[in-house]
């Protein structure tokens, strides 16, 4: 009898919670979309950070910039050309850019002090947002529509466009390529290596340039389909629009755990929804704010993030 | 390095100097008209066809009678970058540059913002679509001439509560944004006076390009309208994601609406659009003859065409700019003098009627108007299309 | 040269220094472009100080300056705008809540005062972290800082969102002068104190440093509320240059500008940031003005010259500057009447001068 009783208002209890989640889930349904869609997109550029300080020990701030101007590159080369042309140079020339950043602003400072680099990748941005000021004319400019993507559809009553359905998927399959690129193949396992301990795999012989170039390629290449995935969204592009969305990936790469993969995307994901169920809050003056504030708190209380390796030298 | 350092000082001396030595040829009959506008940032595509209907101002009469005496009207036009805290340094460059009246600016955030450089300068300034009230209050130094957001909020406000026929209203402004946090507050208190309600008044910060939360706020609480009158590249944003997720209820603005840029974004969407204006081309002959000759104008000028945002659509923003000037070149006439206080005095009596109507500065330095043109968009072919000119109902 | 002939010197020097900004006003009227960018320079000069205390002398990295420049901008403007004005001012919030008028010198101290006291709650919080971290953690309070600063339900202290103005400013230049000048001196005298040298013991080995019995963590957290201080001070001082005060245009982007005009002064050299302050104030907003108006020699048209010309120039010099010249203009030198006098001896008597320290202000 008690049994019973006590399973039934388990079972109760449970239902009640169930129900009451999947009422918050229907209200919110347009939020939790917009945060999966903007949620993905960060996380393919948080890759890129979370690669980059993994092996350099080097917040790399140019690469929301970097981020910016492959829409911009993306923009200009789909004025003289057809899209299925300009996609894939857009992310040829994208990470052709990340490349040379890393030789121009980066290599020559790598025995230097870490704030020295740090410097270097402020005014980096500072050059990149600039040049993109001069170049554009200081107006924005409309990202190309991509057919397909661009489409509207109805899911659950919420209306969104495609993208937002599209991106989640690929961004998984894009990771898991990722993570199998890194466990199986020579430069993975060099990527490894270097991640680990900088110094000891220089003695074993990796040559050190070549991983951290192709670390650079990765990451902007992931940034590059991230920023055709977000200006299919918001279609605006500005010399600032990629300072917001760096940073807030950057503050995703921490808090999944700096240098972990699978960290950055979750963290990417929590970030976005959490940061879209703010403004329907109505909390709307607060939500980046609140990006800040979950950076600080994971800083202080769990400095190594959802998965990152213990061992860390923040604290 | 020592030495570079010393040379360095050296030129930056040698450069000083310079520049206070060559202070402006006395002998040259040259008169300075300062430009205080945005050519860049997110009021950028806005201020520069304000600084167009000047310029075209400038070449349809590019000269004006001192005591007797032709003076040639230099513009020195500078870019604010539509950023406030740049205002100050950029007005103190007009002041150095002697300038005698200054036009502009096209936000009222940054006319706000370099509004005490310039008086405390005493130089008179001329706002020219800068709507909100605090421009000139409590600054003699400050006029405009265009109208109000006490006016033009309930204008707007009539407008949803008679002629869309709203009850529940959502309103979307820019934190920090003098212009559009005013209007929406204006607004507000109109229509629920009417009898309105406000389902939410939400501010996005500035710089922010996802506006699909704010979009769904309003979906939420079941508003029958959409009130942003927020600057014009947010506002193309907002357009092409309401678009995106089926806002299902029409969009309403202010002034800063008027524009080729909205025309483009909201071409080929599904959407309702209503905003107030201070111009229609086709209002009566003054108007036309205006838009004829501006439109040559641009289309002899292919730089000119580029910065109107490739087009040769009038934006009000140009004509009221182009009204400006010549309010600045009466002040100048009825002072005989290229005095900045003189001119300051003299614009108190300027009557002057222009391709925007009738300016006569009241006790605050501002223009009493009566009518507002509300304009919507054909979302088929991006063509504005009249509405109707509308006075505020008491 | 003994102690009390340099004082004497600098006090001179001083004094010309105050006399010639006298005549030079004078001269060339108060809203010349010299003295505009006189008054700014001098400004910007104590904030890239204060980032220079942190960052040169005590190695603490952090990108935190614009937010407790916001707050002793804020406290300033709150403190002294006139009570007439107050209802235009504060029009959404019915006048505001806050009735206290304070003297301009009190204003500008409080606002030192409120910036110290945020700095010390949020060392508190952060300074266990190391370098880029740190800095993104300051970087983060700064944002908070600003979104808080621009809360509605605080509009009755803040104005909201909205600006605020009609506060007094300063019309000479030299009233920023003797207020830089006053906390230049301290900041001077406290770098070649013995708190400047556990500073500096911090910045070189902080193990080697503890080990010599410093106190880490109150010794940083002493650094980073001083230098907030002055960033507070400092932050008043530009609201009374600019007139106005918006929460929205102090962003992260004000203290990367700053932070830049410290590295070409030469990290861990205060007169390096004085000098760099004057040539990029004057460069940016007079000099290189030219580059973004386009120019004709002839019928040429001058390529490149148009809008956004000037920041790319000056973002190339910058990146030159960090990637071949780290030392910056000054290095860890400092430039002082000592240092000149023993060089103009040294010349004759061909002995090397080393300078360090002690001077006045350029």
């Amino acid at each position: 009898m008690k049994t019973v009783l006590t399973a039934f208002i388990g079972n109760a209890c449970f239902c009640s919670i169930f129900q009451s989640l999947a009422a918050f889930f229907r209200a919110n349904l347009p939020y939790i979309l917009a945060g999966i869609s903007v949620g993905g997109q960060y996380a393919l550029i948080a890759i890129g950070y979370t690669m980059v300080y993994g092996i350099l020990r080097l917040v790399n701030f140019a690469h929301g910039d970097v981020f910016m101007t492959a829409g911009l590159i993306c923009f200009y080369l789909s004025l003289v050309m057809p899209l299925y042309i300009s996609l894939p140079l857009t992310a040829a020339f994208t990470v052709l850019l990340g490349f040379t950043i890393e030789k121009v602003a980066y290599k020559p400072l790598r025995d230097a002090p870490r704030t020295s680099a740090m410097i270097s990748a402020l005014g980096m941005s500072y050059l990149i947002q600039n040049l993109a000021l001069y170049v554009t004319g200081g107006l924005s400019k409309q990202y190309p529509q991509i057919p397909f993507i661009s489409r509207s559809v109805t899911i659950a009553g919420a209306t969104t466009k495609m993208v937002t359905i599209i991106t989640p998927p690929l961004v998984i399959a894009l990771v898991a390529a990722l993570v199998v690129l890194i466990k199986y193949t020579k430069i993975g396992m060099a990527m490894r290596s270097v991640a680990d301990d900088f110094d000891t795999s220089r003695l074993m012989g990796i040559k050190i340039d070549q991983v951290i170039s192709m670390t650079f390629i990765i990451g902007t290449f992931l940034a590059s389909i991230g920023s055709m995935l977000y200006f299919t969204n918001y279609t605006a592009i500005v010399p600032t629009s990629g300072a917001m969305p760096g940073l807030k990936a950057f503050v995703a790469a921490v808090f999944g755990g700096i240098g972990s993969i699978p960290g950055a995307v979750i963290g990417a994901f929590i970030i976005g929804i959490s940061e879209n169920i703010i403004k329907g809050l109505g909390w709307t003056t607060f939500s980046d704010a609140f990006t800040f504030a979950l950076l600080i708190m994971v800083l202080i209380f769990m400095p190594s993030g959802l998965f990152g390796e213990k061992k860390t030298d923040k604290v | 390095m020592k030495k570079l350092f010393s040379l360095i000082l050296i030129c930056a001396l040698a450069l000083s100097f310079a520049s206070c030595g060559g202070g402006g040829n006395k002998d040259e009959k040259v008169i300075y008209i300062g430009v205080n506008e945005p050519a860049t940032g997110e009021s950028g595509a806005g201020g520069k066809q304000e600084t167009l209907g000047i310029q075209y101002a400038n070449t349809v009469a590019p000269t004006v009678t001192i005591n007797g005496e032709e003076y040639q009207v230099k513009l020195v036009i500078v870019d604010n970058e539509t950023d406030t805290a740049k205002c100050p340094s950029v007005a103190q460059s007009l002041v150095s540059a002697n300038c005698c009246v200054v036009l502009g600016a096209y936000g009222s955030a940054l006319s706000i913002a370099a509004g005490p450089t310039f008086e405390a300068a005493g130089i008179p300034c001329i706002g020219i679509s800068c709507t909100n009230p605090q421009v000139t209050l409590g600054n003699s130094y400050y006029f405009r001439i265009c109208f109000l957001d006490t006016f033009q909020g309930k204008v707007l406000a009539d407008y949803a509560y008679e002629t869309l026929g709203a009850r529940n209203i959502y309103c979307l402004a820019e934190l920090g944004d003098d212009y559009s946090v005013g209007l929406v507050n204006y607004f507000c208190e109109e229509f629920k006076k009417l009898g309105g309600n406000i389902t939410a008044s939400e501010t996005y910060p500035l710089g922010t390009s996802d506006f699909s939360s704010y979009i769904a706020n309003a979906k939420k609480a079941n508003s029958d309208c959409f009130f942003a009158p927020i600057n014009i590249e947010p506002a193309a944003l907002v357009i092409e994601q309401s678009n995106a997720q089926g806002l299902g209820m029409p969009l309403l603005a202010g002034d800063t609406w008027d524009s080729n840029v909205i025309a483009t974004a909201a071409t080929g969407t599904n959407l309702e659009i209503a905003f107030s204006t201070f111009f229609y081309s086709g209002a009566n002959d003054k108007t036309k003859e205006f838009t004829k000759g501006f439109q040559d104008w641009l289309k002899a000028n292919p730089d000119k065409l580029t910065d109107n945002g490739g087009n040769d659509a009038v934006a009000a923003v140009s004509p009221l700019g182009y009204d400006s000037y010549f309010v600045a070149l009466e002040a100048i006439k009825l002072a005989n003098s290229a005095d900045p206080k003189a001119i300051n005095d003299a614009l108190w009596n300027v009557k002057y009627t222009g391709v925007t109507g009738e300016v006569a500065f009241d006790t605050n330095g501002d223009v009493d108007k009566d009518a507002i043109f509300m304009v919507g968009i054909d979302t088929a072919t991006g063509a504005f299309k009249f509405i109707t000119e509308q006075g505020a109902v008491d | 040269m003994d102690k009390k002939k340099q004082i004497i010197i600098s006090l001179v020097l001083i004094i010309a220094l105050f006399a010639g900004l006298w005549i030079l006003e004078r001269m060339v009227g108060t809203n010349s472009m010299l003295i505009v960018v006189l008054k700014k320079a001098v400004i910007y000069a104590l904030l890239v100080a204060s980032i220079n205390l942190l960052q040169g002398f005590s190695g603490l990295f952090s990108l935190g300056e614009a937010g407790f420049m916001l707050l002793g901008a804020y406290t300033y403007a709150i403190f002294t705008i006139p009570e007439a004005v107050k209802g235009n001012v504060y029009q959404y919030y019915n006048g505001g809540i806050i009735h206290v008028n304070l003297p301009v010198w009190m204003a500008l101290i409080l606002g030192g005062l409120v910036a110290a006291f945020f700095a010390f709650l949020i060392g508190f919080v952060v300074l266990k972290l190391k370098s880029d971290y740190l800095a993104i953690a300051t970087l983060g309070f700064a944002e908070i800082i600003r979104a808080v600063f621009q809360w509605d339900a605080l509009g009755g202290i803040t104005n909201g969102s909205n600006i605020l103005r009609s506060f007094p400013g300063f019309k000479s230049v030299l009233y920023p002068f003797a207020v830089v000048g006053l906390c230049m001196t301290a900041m001077m005298l406290l770098i070649n104190s013995s708190y400047g040298r556990a500073y500096k013991a911090i910045r070189d080995d902080e193990i080697a440093a503890e080990a010599m019995g410093i106190n880490l963590f109150k010794t940083k957290l002493q650094a980073f509320v001083i230098s907030s201080f002055f960033a507070g001070i400092g932050g008043g001082l530009l609201a009374m240059y600019q007139l106005t005060v918006k929460a929205s245009t102090f962003t992260s982007g004000l203290s990367d500008e700053l932070l830049l005009i410290a590295v070409i002064g030469g990290i861990g050299s205060m007169t390096g940031s004085v000098i760099a302050s004057f040539l990029y104030v004057a460069a940016n907003e007079w000099w290189l003005r030219f580059l973004d108006q386009p120019a004709f020699i002839g019928t040429f048209q001058v390529p490149l010259l148009r809008s956004g010309f000037r920041k790319v120039v000056f973002s190339v010099i910058i990146m030159l500057i960090v990637l071949f010249y780290h030392q910056g203009l000054m290095g860890t030198r400092e430039f002082s009447i000592a240092g000149i006098f023993e060089k103009l001896m040294g010349l004759r008597k061909k002995k090397k001068a080393k300078v360090s320290g002690g001077g006045t202000e350029k």
